[in-house]
């Protein structure tokens, strides 16, 4: 009797294991991680959750009530113009595709030599980071950026005047409100003096300007760096995505000639990764405040009074760069995906990144300054694996590609310049990229919080 | 020595400080007084010559920001930031400071024979401060390098998060931030702190009357027992 009821119990159907979708196998882990060292989680990169994006937004193209352009005949152009407001020597590039602001420290020397190259073959810019600038750097970019940060590690006048232009940094995407970070193993005895520290600490940069506090401040900060180097370089003003529309007004009002606007898909050196997935805005959600602010304040392409527009954070490919474009961009910048163009990530270290515990593809741990494709390092051995004339031409390869993309994109709608791409062009494909975005959701007229369903 | 003067009633501050960033060629040596700045902000910024300028009256904002080689005496008050990022050179304020004086500075000398605000000596790079009266709280703020000097008292939380700059305080001190720690003075140090009140007019000061203060060194790696330090 004992033993049929027994077989019975066997008969019953198991359910499968399921996994909580609360408390899934990363969570889990990074529980235990935290229970076994009692400090928060450190990381490189943007954030990693899956956010309302670009790929959530479609072009409509020309059919019967516009018509297209042709695909290899017809112009379209892509060249911009950055800084035209207030500076004596504006930026050209032939591109809207630009490099944005990484640091020599968390970065090899080899791999801002690559940015250099690559940014120069492509006709684009290229930015410094906390710590400074190079020789190698300004020596191999045609336009360089000089980030002018918190910090002010390796910040002096001269480099600020060798500079084609100059990025006031308030924050950044992936860590809006936060300071930079850069541990022991990447403060090299080089990296340590540009920057001023003991060798091997672990820095933390500050999150606020020294000298300065609040928009009225800023004015006179920026009209300081204008005097300084004698009105002739366009002022950027980088903000990480919260509050955009605020943020952009005031940045504009305190005197920027470009706005530097980075979501939180935009990556960084070294930061908290609560920080990085849980403060700030994605991309799309910024872009339409920050326009409009440009719009109220009468500075929105309106010739030379002009502020523009570079948005980061997540850009891929030329469908981005268009689609970042039409919302009401004049230029992006990559940084994430420049370094995958260098080499960054790369299948082909499989190996290696295997024994650093992770994959390619998902190796984040960039502070330990391991990486084995030798660019988020400063271990001078690593570092050789960089050749900066291949990594160099590989990115100009892939900006180039990206350019020629978006231009497929812009002519496919009957646009003569990547500019002339506007909201009307796109559709978006889920009500909330419909409602970041205030494109109407495709095969609707509904745009949620501006029009009735 | 040849002495130039600029009204900045009648002389756009613009015209003056393009004047100033002239080659060093045409500047080197040169006398430059500035009059009636009105706490005109930006005031004798970017200078990279040998050249000795006189501001006469208040000055605002950034007063010989970024200031290389030049010698720049403001006789009156000084603004936020003055001397910031300061490289090398001498600037000399006569009367009180605002806030962030000598903010990053990496070089030369600043002197400031009143008070000075909030923040003093901020990140600090390996500038010397010498400051005659007293310093707001959170003065040498991660100060990493360079010398201060305070003949007064500071304010709350000096030196947090202070790297390897050395601060000598003559007066009182309302309370240190993270990681600063009072020093014992070495000869090589007495000897820094006697040479930086010489230079600055306050020869007849005893060196012995300071105590000093620097860096504990114990936030310069992440540990989670310094979590509540932080």
């Amino acid at each position: 009797m004992s033993d049929d009821k027994s077989k019975e119990v066997h008969k019953i159907p198991q359910t499968t294991p399921r996994y909580s979708a609360t408390f899934d196998e990363y969570t889990n882990s990074e529980i235990r991680r935290a229970a076994a060292t009692g400090i928060y989680d450190i990381r490189g990169a943007g954030s990693k959750r899956k956010l309302p994006h670009f790929d959530d937004l479609l072009f409509l193209g020309a059919s019967v009530s516009r018509y297209p352009l042709e695909g290899y005949r017809e112009k379209c152009g892509t060249d911009v113009v950055l800084g035209t407001r207030f500076a004596k020597k504006p930026i050209h590039l032939k591109t809207p595709v630009t490099i944005a602001g990484m640091s020599f420290g968390s970065l090899s020397g080899p791999a801002k030599e690559s940015l250099g190259r690559g940014a120069t073959a492509a006709g684009t810019s290229t930015t410094t980071g906390d710590g400074g600038m190079t020789q190698e750097e300004r020596g191999h970019s045609t336009t360089l950026v000089y980030q002018y940060l918190p910090s002010r590690y390796g910040m002096n006048p001269d480099d600020l005047r060798k500079a084609d232009a100059i990025e006031l940094v308030i924050g950044q995407g992936a860590k809006p409100g936060g300071g930079g970070m850069l541990l022991g193993q990447k403060i090299t005895a080089r990296v340590a003096k540009m920057r001023c520290l003991p060798e091997g600490i672990d820095q933390r940069s500050s999150c606020r300007h020294p000298d300065w506090t609040g928009p009225d401040d800023l004015e006179i900060k920026i009209a300081e760096l204008r005097e300084i180097t004698d009105w002739e370089k366009p002022i950027y003003v980088k903000i990480g995505a919260t509050r955009p529309y605020f943020d952009v007004a005031l940045a504009v009002k305190a005197g920027a000639d470009v706005i530097v606007l980075d979501g939180m898909q935009g990556g960084t050196a070294a930061t908290q990764e609560v920080f990085i997935e849980h403060v700030g805005i994605p991309i799309l959600a910024a872009i339409r405040p920050a326009v409009k602010a440009l719009q109220d304040l009468g500075v929105y392409r309106n010739g030379k009074d002009s502020v523009q527009l570079i948005v980061s954070g997540g850009i891929r490919n030329g469908a981005d760069v268009a689609k970042a474009i039409a919302l009401g961009a004049d230029a992006v910048a990559i940084g994430t995906a420049a370094l995958i163009a260098l080499g960054d990530n790369d299948p082909h270290l499989e190996e290696e990144y295997q024994k650093l515990g992770t994959t390619a593809g998902a190796y984040d741990d960039w502070h330990e300054g391991k990486d084995p494709a030798g660019i988020t390092t400063q271990d001078p051995e690593l570092m050789k694996r960089v050749d900066p004339i291949k990594a160099g031409h590989r990115l100009a390869n892939y900006i180039a590609v990206m350019t020629m993309e978006a231009q497929v994109v812009a002519r496919a709608c009957g646009k003569s310049h990547l500019h002339n791409l506007e909201p009307e062009d796109l559709v978006a494909l889920t009500i909330e990229a419909s409602a970041m975005a205030q494109v109407p959701l495709a095969g609707t007229s509904w745009i949620p919080g501006v029009s009735k369903f | 020595m040849e002495t130039l003067k600029f009204d900045l009633d009648t002389k756009p501050l613009r015209e003056v400080n393009q004047f100033l960033h002239g080659d060093a060629s045409s500047l080197n040596g040169k006398k430059v007084v500035i009059e009636n700045p009105n706490g005109a902000h930006n005031v004798a910024v970017g200078l990279k010559a040998e050249v000795d300028v006189t501001i006469k009256g208040h000055a605002g904002y950034y007063a010989a920001g970024m200031n290389q080689i030049a010698k720049v005496t403001i006789e009156g008050s000084a603004g936020s930031g003055v001397a910031e990022n300061m490289m090398s050179g001498v600037v000399h304020v006569k009367g009180f400071a605002s806030n962030a004086a000598g903010a990053t500075a990496n070089g030369g000398l600043l002197i400031i024979d009143g008070d000075a605000g909030l923040r003093t000596g901020i990140a600090m790079k390996g500038v010397d401060i010498v400051v005659g009266g007293s310093v707001g709280s959170f003065s040498a703020f991660m100060a990493q390098a360079g010398n201060f000097v305070i003949l007064g008292d500071a304010g709350e939380g000096l030196g947090d998060s202070i790297y390897e700059a050395k601060l000598f305080v003559r007066g009182k001190v309302k309370s240190l931030g993270a990681d600063c720690e009072e020093k014992t003075m070495n000869a090589e140090d007495k000897q820094i702190l006697a040479d930086l009140l010489k230079k600055s007019g306050h020869a007849d000061v005893s060196p012995d009357s300071f105590k000093q203060y620097g860096s504990a060194r114990t936030l310069y790696h992440f540990h989670v027992d310094n979590a509540g330090a932080y």
